[in-house]
């Protein structure tokens, strides 16, 4: 049988009275994407570093690939890259210099070094600046380096910590790429973020923490049906179509087409996510006759999906801020 | 993004053990590595060393031409003689501030979380972080030594003696560096590391013999702290030992305090730093 990648059994971080980590369990697959999705707070970071060697759990246990993280740290060592929350470059060193600091760290051979170095150039997109200190590079190259280093010595699951926080939309979606190939390449990766679509976009299998506890799991479409999914708002022009309207996207819509009682000229219903109905739903009103003033789809947030699950939003009572 | 459709993993991702024959062998290892991480950016950081010299420079300037007229230590006709080994020991023991300012960058910039991932001996993240300040402080020092040479000091016993004496300067830097390092360790920002890691420096250095003759003191007690203060020791031994005068017992004083400093603040702070995670 094959063991899988990471497991936690009631693991716990207390400080003092605060309980950052309170009971986590997890498992993920050898080869898999999984996110761990929570706002700030939740003990994202704090699950991070335990199941990394870098804290040690007050209660519980945390195995990587078969090894327990107390029991033999050094050896867990050898199978894991950490991505942190900060992108952990040495700026007065190039991208190349700090991939192959990392090589001499696992004491590769000079060859081996530079030859692992320019190979993860390559393959995150930094030939061009692989020359270049790293201090000139901008946010996306910081983070895309962070991670190459993290790969240096071929991991088999590599944690990163809110990849793409602080980052542009353009670079986020960049850097999604990245993980995504990484996801492909068979290596098991592990994320945190704050952010739904994110987990969306790259988890197979998402575990909803808060609290320092976990408090849903699955699949993305999993996850969404619990809390209904997205939502699309469509505002006509004339009420007398109102009715109309009504008869021609029911069958788009995944749930009952509601008129919104404090706008009467405006439907809701809910809608499968992600599936290209919205161009279906205009279509389907043009060729009824009716004219359309907006159209807009809600997609549920984190704020949905804690507000549905915990009955709160993401912002934390304030005592509870300090947490991370 | 247009990049090559190489593997990402190349193989299929199997772990890396570092190879290396041996705890000892791998601290040495490891040790050289980090601190060749550090002095490798030396010369990047151009300006950081141009200050840090112009500053002991400046100090030379200062009490030669300020003081020089009106500061008489019995045995010493020309005061450069007595002052510049003064200056020496207080450079290099203000270089060991980059040891705690170092470590409290790395610290907050999640270096230091990045290390402590990989399989590295952990205490060689300090040992590296002690050395490559070492080095820095041989390359300051180098500079101030051509200064004031330049200003008319000269070594007046042998080369060796004079040796000698740097090596005590350094050792005791050395020293310090590691109460820097537990300093780096403890305190939550650069700034306060900063800070922290100076606050003291004055104090120890300025009530000493580095600038003057301790007996001139106007308080007892004054003169009690300048003469138990280990900084004096080591001034005193390195000063003798350039000018070619007999030490005493104050190089003796010198390699107990250094070693004692070095053993001491190693144990601590590498305590400090393999229960961060606790």
């Amino acid at each position: 049988m094959v063991v899988p990648a990471v497991v936690t059994e009631g693991l716990k971080k207390s400080y003092g009275e605060t309980k950052a980590l309170d009971g986590l369990d997890l498992e993920v697959a050898q080869g898999s994407v999984f996110g761990l999705l929570g706002p700030n707070g939740a003990g994202k970071t704090t699950a991070v570093k335990v199941m990394t060697t870098l804290l040690k759990p007050t209660a519980g246990r945390a195995v990587i690939d078969g090894i327990d993280v107390r029991e033999d740290p050094r050896a867990v060592r050898t199978r894991i890259g950490l991505t942190g929350q900060y992108a952990a470059v040495e700026e007065r060193l190039t991208g190349r210099e700090n991939l192959e600091l990392i090589g001499r760290y696992f004491h590769y051979s000079k060859a081996d070094q530079k030859a692992r170095a320019a190979q993860l150039l390559e393959m995150f997109d930094l030939v061009d600046a692989g020359d270049r200190v790293a201090k000139t590079y901008s946010g996306g190259m910081r983070r895309r380096l962070d991670i190459a280093m993290s790969l240096v010595a071929r991991p088999s699951v590599l944690f990163l910590d809110e990849p793409t926080t602080g980052l542009d939309p353009r670079s986020r979606l960049g850097m999604w790429d990245f993980i995504a190939r990484l996801g492909d390449e068979g290596t098991t990766v592990l994320l945190t973020t704050q952010y739904l679509e994110e987990a969306d976009r790259l988890a197979e299998k998402i575990a909803v923490i808060d609290i320092g506890r976990k408090i849903a799991e699955g699949t993305a479409d999993e996850l969404k049906d619990q809390i209904g999914g997205d939502n699309v708002r469509v505002s006509i022009m004339r009420y007398e179509n109102i009715e109309r309207a009504k008869e021609a996207i029911r069958t788009l819509c995944v749930g009952a087409v509601v008129q919104d009682p404090e706008s009467p000229m405006t439907l809701t219903a809910p809608i499968r996510a992600g599936g290209g109905v919205v161009p279906m739903i205009i279509r389907a009103l043009d060729d009824a006759g009716v004219d359309v003033m907006d159209v807009e789809v809600r997609r549920p947030t984190l704020d949905d999906v804690f507000l549905v699950l915990t009955g709160h939003g993401t912002q934390m009572p304030a005592e509870e801020e300090s947490r991370t | 993004m247009t990049t090559t459709q190489s593997s990402i993993s190349s193989t299929s991702p199997t772990p890396t053990v570092p190879s290396g024959s041996g705890r000892v062998a791998n601290i040495v290892l490891d040790s050289f590595t980090e601190a060749g991480r550090h002095v490798r950016i030396i010369p990047r950081n151009i300006e950081v060393l141009i200050f840090a010299t112009i500053q002991p420079v400046m100090f030379v300037l200062l009490f030669s031409f300020v003081f020089g007229g009106s500061i008489q230590v019995p045995g010493y006709p020309d005061y450069d003689q007595y002052l510049m080994p003064g200056i020496f020991a207080q450079t290099v023991v203000f270089g060991s501030v980059f040891t705690s300012v170092g470590l409290a960058e790395d610290l907050s910039k999640g270096l230091i979380d990045r290390l402590r991932s990989l399989p590295i001996v952990q205490s060689s993240v300090l040992i590296g972080r002690t050395l490559s300040d070492l080095v820095r402080n041989i390359i300051t020092f180098i500079a101030m030594l051509a200064v004031a040479f330049v200003l008319g000091f000269r070594f007046e016993g042998s080369l060796t003696s004079a040796a000698a004496a740097t090596a005590l300067l350094l050792l005791f830097s050395y020293g310090l560096s590691w109460v820097q390092a537990l300093i780096g360790l403890s305190v939550g920002s650069v700034e306060a590391a900063n800070s922290a890691g100076f606050l003291w420096m004055f104090p120890m250095t300025f009530v000493s013999s580095a600038f003057i003759d301790t007996r001139n003191l106007q308080y007892a007690w004054l003169r009690t702290v300048a003469d138990v203060n280990p900084f004096t020791q080591v001034t005193n031994a390195a000063r003798a030992l350039y000018n070619g005068t007999d030490p005493g017992d104050a190089v003796m004083w010198s390699l107990v305090w250094s070693i004692g400093l070095v053993v001491v603040f190693a144990a601590i702070a590498t305590r400090k730093f393999k229960t961060s995670s606790e």
